[in-house]
């Protein structure tokens, strides 16, 4: 049985570990120093929670994390919370993402609470696409906090037990925090920096935007270490297969802050079978990047191509054969199904019957 | 006829913007006139521009006037703060209005922000730079403007304590919206005085 499993209750949080600030999978695995993978699970349009069952199921025994978006790109789909609360109910290990978007700071702060009461043990703050990208442009933007001031909240939260107001907590939520970085847009030499300032936020792990420009990277990544900001925080390369040709073409100029060098293009536009191409340069970029100093894991948004994860993590080899928890029906389960099995198998009993007998002779 | 009134999909010109803000425009969502992804020009920032070019001169000149402005706290005190605030938040809008097309916030970070007003970015984020900003340094929602921040970024690296820049700010205190923060700020600098004055002797 896996380290990281509770016991009697596969839904319930983890013993609390010193240093730990969450009681989750995903913080023990990355400060035990393993490589970490995260996935980001595409958010069903409908209300039926088996699609989200079905869409979580593809990652099992792949990753440590499930990434729950918050209408990313500004596309209306079910919500963060919800995907978030059907999750923890199975077991799986969630990573809630919360735009700045869509809520205000009243609305965020609850959302936060309820999310930890539900077993939520991982939060990822965003600041949000612009509503321009999405569906439903006409709608109105909030940006009442902004990703730093939103990861400051949180901490204050779980650490001081008080919301932004001072208004005391009783139970702080005990999550592991995270941010996104986006090293691949401009002003470049302040990305470093602004990693910084999100770990002085209270950040503690990080996912980035696609990493498609591994040089680009690799300077980023050098800046950071002469920061000592690897030390202080988990970084997690975002990384995803490309359809084809015409699927980065389009990604690249309707997609903000999404850098897609001509030579990928390329390499797509060259290849007989591009969807193949586009998942074996995700895996050789995966090979790449594992190998800079300060990666702790990648993150792997397949968006539409999420059956590719398992294999894309199994033939980039970065689990080193180590099995990340896995789905398995409760174990108490299973006696309590055996046990009405027995009983329905047993003899049946007339109970009017057995009343008459008991009232005609009673000895 | 179609041939010549619709026009060729080979001459259009590449889409500006996300998904062509304007193509969704059409679909009848709401979008208000002079915030059109697409309208803005660039003539409309060029003061912000040149304020920000200028930062460290606006910094030296902004540490003077607040000077000015603090000896005159006996002033401001005689008159009450709160009958002064009318007339100095009608200046300060208008002044740093042209200048940084600020949007009285009433909590000012200029300072901090390399002399680019944060709340001009179309997520009034104030820590620094979303991940969606073009690769051009132009901003992801409204494509024909400069990213607030790139600029925030260039101008802080002009002034002497532009360092300011890599502090975590709180969220905007919306209830101090229109109010002026020269004066705040002057109230505040005084009571500290006062304290440090109280504490001495
Ligand atoms: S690109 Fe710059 S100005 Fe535009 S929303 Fe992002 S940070 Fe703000």
């Amino acid at each position: 049985m896996s380290l990281d499993l509770h016991p009697t209750d596969l839904g319930a949080p983890l013993d609390p570990l010193p240093g730990h600030s969450s009681r989750g999978r995903l913080e023990r695995v990355l400060r035990r120093g393993e490589f970490a993978v995260t996935a980001e699970l595409n958010p069903p349009d409908s209300a039926n929670p088996q699609d989200v069952y079905d869409r979580a199921a593809v990652f099992d025994g792949w990753v440590d994390g499930i990434n729950a978006v918050d209408a990313s790109g500004a596309n209306c789909h079910m919500s963060s919370v919800g995907i978030c609360a059907l999750l923890t109910r199975m077991g799986y290990a969630p990573i809630m993402q919360i735009a700045c978007r869509d809520k205000n700071r009243i609305a965020i702060q609850g959302d936060v609470l309820g999310a930890s009461a539900m077993g939520v043990q991982n939060i990822l703050c965003l600041t949000g696409d612009g509503v321009q990208a999405g569906d439903q442009p006409g709608a109105k933007p909030v940006f009442d906090l902004d990703c730093m001031s939103l990861l400051e909240t949180v901490r204050t939260m779980r650490d001081e037990a008080k919301f932004l107001s001072g208004r005391k907590l009783t139970t702080p939520p005990n999550v592991f925090l995270g941010a996104a970085i986006n090293p691949f847009a401009p002003p470049y030499d302040f990305r470093p920096y602004r990693l910084a300032k999100k770990i002085a936020a209270g950040a503690q792990f990080v996912q980035s935007q696609y990493c498609f420009d591994v040089p680009m990277f690799r300077d980023y990544m050098a800046k950071v270490r002469d920061l000592g900001l690897h030390e202080k925080c988990f970084i997690l390369v975002g990384v995803g297969p490309l359809a084809s040709a015409k699927t980065a073409r389009w990604i690249r100029s309707n997609v903000p802050g999404i850098h897609i060098p001509d030579s990928i293009i390329a390499r797509l536009e060259g290849a007989q079978d591009q969807k193949r191409e586009g998942k074996q340069l995700c895996i050789d970029i995966i090979n790449e990047v594992k190998e800079i100093e300060g990666v702790s894991g990648i993150h792997v948004m397949a968006y539409r191509q999420e059956e590719y994860v398992a294999e894309i993590v199994h033939e980039s080899g970065v689990l080193k054969g180590r099995k990340p928890w896995k789905h398995e029906p409760n174990p108490t389960d299973a006696t309590v199904s055996e046990r009405l099995e027995e009983i329905r198998q047993g003899r049946q009993e007339n109970q009017q019957q057995m009343a008459d007998i008991a009232a005609s002779k009673p000895h | 006829m179609p041939e010549t009134s619709a026009p060729s999909p080979a001459g259009d010109k590449p889409k500006i913007g996300n998904a062509g803000a304007a193509k969704k425009a059409a679909t009848g969502a709401y979008v208000p006139g002079d915030v059109s992804p697409n309208r803005r020009v660039q003539r409309r920032y060029s003061i912000r521009l040149w304020s920000i070019r200028h930062s460290r001169l606006l910094e030296w000149f902004y540490a003077r006037f607040a000077q000015a402005f603090l000896l005159l706290h006996p002033v401001w005190k005689a008159i009450g703060y709160s009958r002064v605030e009318a007339p100095v938040t009608f200046v300060e809008k208008r002044v740093k209005g042209m200048l940084f097309d600020c949007r009285m916030c009433g909590q000012c970070i200029l300072s901090s922000t390399g002399m680019s007003c944060p709340m001009n970015c179309p997520k009034q984020l104030r820590n620094g730079p979303c991940g969606g900003v073009r690769a051009n340094g132009n901003c992801e929602v409204e494509p024909d403007m400069p990213c607030v921040w790139v600029k925030a970024w260039e101008g802080s690296r002009n002034m002497v304590r532009g360092d300011a820049i890599l502090n975590v700010q709180r969220p905007v205190n919306q209830s101090l919206r229109e109010t002026s923060s020269w004066l705040r700020v002057t109230a505040e600098a005084a009571a500290r005085r006062q304290a440090s004055e109280g504490a001495a002797p």
